[in-house]
């Protein structure tokens, strides 16, 4: 325990040396600010946000990810060298690189938000969620980061599979959803679409914001339908297990795969 | 003549006409209550002859159902209570020029043979029915082949559950000339009702959470509807088989459901549709087989849909309408369109105005792939606002396969409409 704190601190002070966490904590910063400042309507900045939540953060902690273990290989090599359990050391370097990369964005946003508490009526909620949707879109990513990574030695194909499954869960799984959703339109799919919904991390965050932004338009039977799941205990009960199921389920393997590993 | 003569003939003519005017006013009151001289209404309109005013004081009267056949002024104090006991119709006028003020009814009974209502006009002209209280009652006020009468500042509420079991607010039929301002009308089957009516003011009413529609009206021609307020209805507002129909300045709210429409349009034609606020409702106009409606300076804001624009309808004209925060702003079943979009307000417009003369370069395609999909299958909202439905989107904006390619905004405002 007391070493995985220190591979942790040791990490942390990495990143921090880094610049490009604190252009991630800029980025969110001017985004969040810019977004308070042009539209005075509090709905459409969560809509913008959202976007941000589940384009932006896949793909920063994918990509930024797995170029972080590449960077660490000597450090990794080195530390390996030293009487320590390889879980625990891989465990310290997840944490070390998914803690940050959540905070930056949680710092990032909620200052602007803060300066603008007097502006926002209602939708507190929403944002809330949203803070927690990046939070598991960050843990998520970075563990399918690290699977990627200790699973490939070759840099290039790494970063190649990387950024392939960044777009495999935000664009393609969706175009197979809908292609799917057109052949079967004869039949009643709206339970197959949730079962669909809740297989993708990024699918099921955006689903259960826009269950409350987007109300109006969902008012319909399919609109019922989605409510009636999502709003029971049991719906918020298997949608929060599926996001912890996706950010346990890459780092096992991976953690299996590096313990495994010749290096 | 001789002077003096003259003089009392002078006299004589003055105070036959001061008899005469004297007799006019002195139309009498009857006091009805029960420490008056008359302890039932229906005693004191036996009484009463023409141009008399029956005043009732508070109290409560059950007397089945009162008929009326001379003109006189019913008058409550402090809101006198006439039940029908949930049994019978109350007031049943057959006489012109009846006014009613200021009385509560309730519970008229509620029949699946007669329309029971509160106060029913039959066949009547220049009555007037003002500021009573009408309370859990079948129908509230129902007209039928009546002219000329005005409903006002009426509070007209129920606590309907069910359609079958429940009539309308004010319900109108066969009716012209008829003023309605100034009521509120709340948890009946339709709100306001009128069916084969001519040149009526629908006017101020507030029409809130009735089991179906908060206005519904059909075969209606040249009626005017403004500053109405209708919110949280079932189904919201709907309109039907009408020609010159004027609906100003109305706000539609809140009318949330798979069936329920801020304003839904059938067969409407040669219609004024102005100035009227759409919040937040499942869809904000929905049209089918409408022509020549013109439809400008509206405010569609946080709609689901806010324009749906069914393939049988043409010549519709939009312009200098604000489309602020739709999740969908127009959506169509057709590839064709046969109608003008011009020069609107666009929240989602993205192009720019390099001549700064407020109107942007580029046109405006209010119709989105993805509005079309859903159109057709509506469990494709659950990819509502995913990554690949926006790429789909903008790549339906710069190649139109499926979405109407002459159905597009060339003057999209760049500012909104005050």
């Amino acid at each position: 325990m007391k070493i995985l704190l220190k591979i942790i601190k040791y990490q942390l002070h990495d990143l921090s040396r880094s610049k490009w966490i604190i252009i991630y904590t800029t980025f969110f910063f001017l985004l969040s600010y810019s977004l308070f400042t042009f539209n005075k309507d509090f709905s459409r900045v969560l809509i913008s946000l959202m976007n941000v939540v589940l384009i932006i953060i896949p793909l920063v902690s994918t990509i930024f990810g797995t170029i972080h273990y590449y960077n660490s290989k000597e450090y990794i090599v080195f530390m390996l060298s030293q009487p320590i359990k390889r879980s625990t050391l891989f465990f310290g370097l997840y944490i070390g690189l998914a803690l940050p990369l959540a905070l930056s964005f949680v710092v990032g946003t909620s200052i602007p938000i803060l300066f603008n508490l007097g502006n926002i009526h209602g939708g507190f909620d929403v944002l809330i969620f949203l803070f927690i949707a990046g939070f598991f879109q960050t843990i998520i990513f970075c563990s399918i980061a690290f699977l990627i990574a200790t699973l490939n030695e070759n840099k290039m194909l790494g970063l190649g599979l990387a950024t392939f499954s960044w777009l495999a869960f935000s664009a393609i799984y969706d175009a197979l959803i809908l292609f799917l959703l057109q052949i079967l339109q004869d039949y009643p799919i709206e339970k197959i679409s949730i079962i669909l919904s809740m297989l993708n991390p990024i699918d099921l965050a955006r689903l259960l914001v826009i269950l409350k932004l987007d109300i109006s338009a969902l008012m319909g039977y399919t609109g019922a339908v989605f409510q009636k799941f999502f709003g029971s205990s049991l719906g918020t009960i298997l949608s929060i297990l599926s996001l912890i199921v996706w950010a346990v389920i890459p780092f096992f393997i991976g953690i299996r795969n590096f313990s495994k590993k010749d290096f | 003549m001789s002077g003096s003569k003259k003089i009392a003939f002078a006299m004589f003519i003055f105070f036959f006409l001061v008899f005469i005017f004297l007799n006019q006013l002195s139309a009498k009151i009857l006091l009805v209550g029960a420490a008056q001289k008359y302890q039932r209404i229906k005693t004191a309109i036996a009484a009463a002859t023409k141009g008399d005013t029956v005043l009732v004081n508070s109290g409560y009267y059950s007397e089945g159902t009162i008929t009326l056949t001379k003109s006189i002024t019913i008058l409550g104090k402090d809101y006198p209570v006439i039940s029908g006991e949930g049994k019978t119709e109350i007031l049943l006028v057959k006489t012109d020029g009846v006014m009613i003020k200021g009385i509560t009814f309730s519970n008229a009974g509620l029949s699946f043979i007669h329309d029971n209502a509160a106060i029913k006009l039959d066949s009547v002209k220049n009555c007037v029915i003002e500021g009573n209280k009408f309370k859990n009652n079948f129908f509230g006020i129902y007209l039928a082949k009546s002219q000329h009468c005005q409903i006002m500042n009426n509070e007209i509420s129920s606590s309907s559950i069910r359609e079958t079991y429940s009539g309308n607010g004010i319900h109108l039929w066969y009716c012209r000339d008829i003023t309605i301002k100034d009521n509120h009308i709340r948890g009946h089957r339709d709100g306001i009702y009128l069916e084969f009516v001519r040149h009526s003011l629908i006017k101020n009413n507030i029409s809130e959470k009735n089991v179906r529609y908060g206005l519904h009206f059909m075969f209606s021609d040249s009626c005017s509807y403004s500053n109405n307020v209708f919110i949280k209805n079932g189904a919201g507002v709907a309109v039907m088989y009408t020609h010159y129909v004027t609906m100003t300045d109305n706000k539609f709210e809140q009318n949330w459901g798979g069936g329920a429409y801020g304003l839904l349009l059938k067969e409407i034609s040669n219609s004024r549709i102005e100035n009227n606020y759409f919040y937040k409702n499942s869809s904000g106009i929905y049209l089918e087989g409408c022509t020549r409606i013109k439809s400008a300076g509206n405010n569609f804001i946080e709609n689901g849909w806010a324009i749906r624009l069914m393939a049988n309808s043409m010549e519709n004209i939009f312009e200098r309408n604000n489309f602020i925060g739709n999740t969908f702003d127009i959506s169509t079943n057709s590839t064709k369109n046969y109608n003008t979009f011009n020069n609107n307000y666009w929240s989602e417009y993205k192009g720019y105005d390099l001549n700064k003369d407020g109107i942007g370069d580029i046109p405006y395609h209010p119709v989105k792939l993805f509005s079309v999909i859903t159109e057709r299958n509506r469990p494709t909202l659950i990819l509502l606002r995913s990554f690949f439905v926006e790429l789909l989107n903008i790549a339906e904006t710069i190649f139109p396969t499926l979405t109407p390619e002459t159905l597009i905004d060339k003057n999209p405002a760049m500012r909104k409409f005050l």
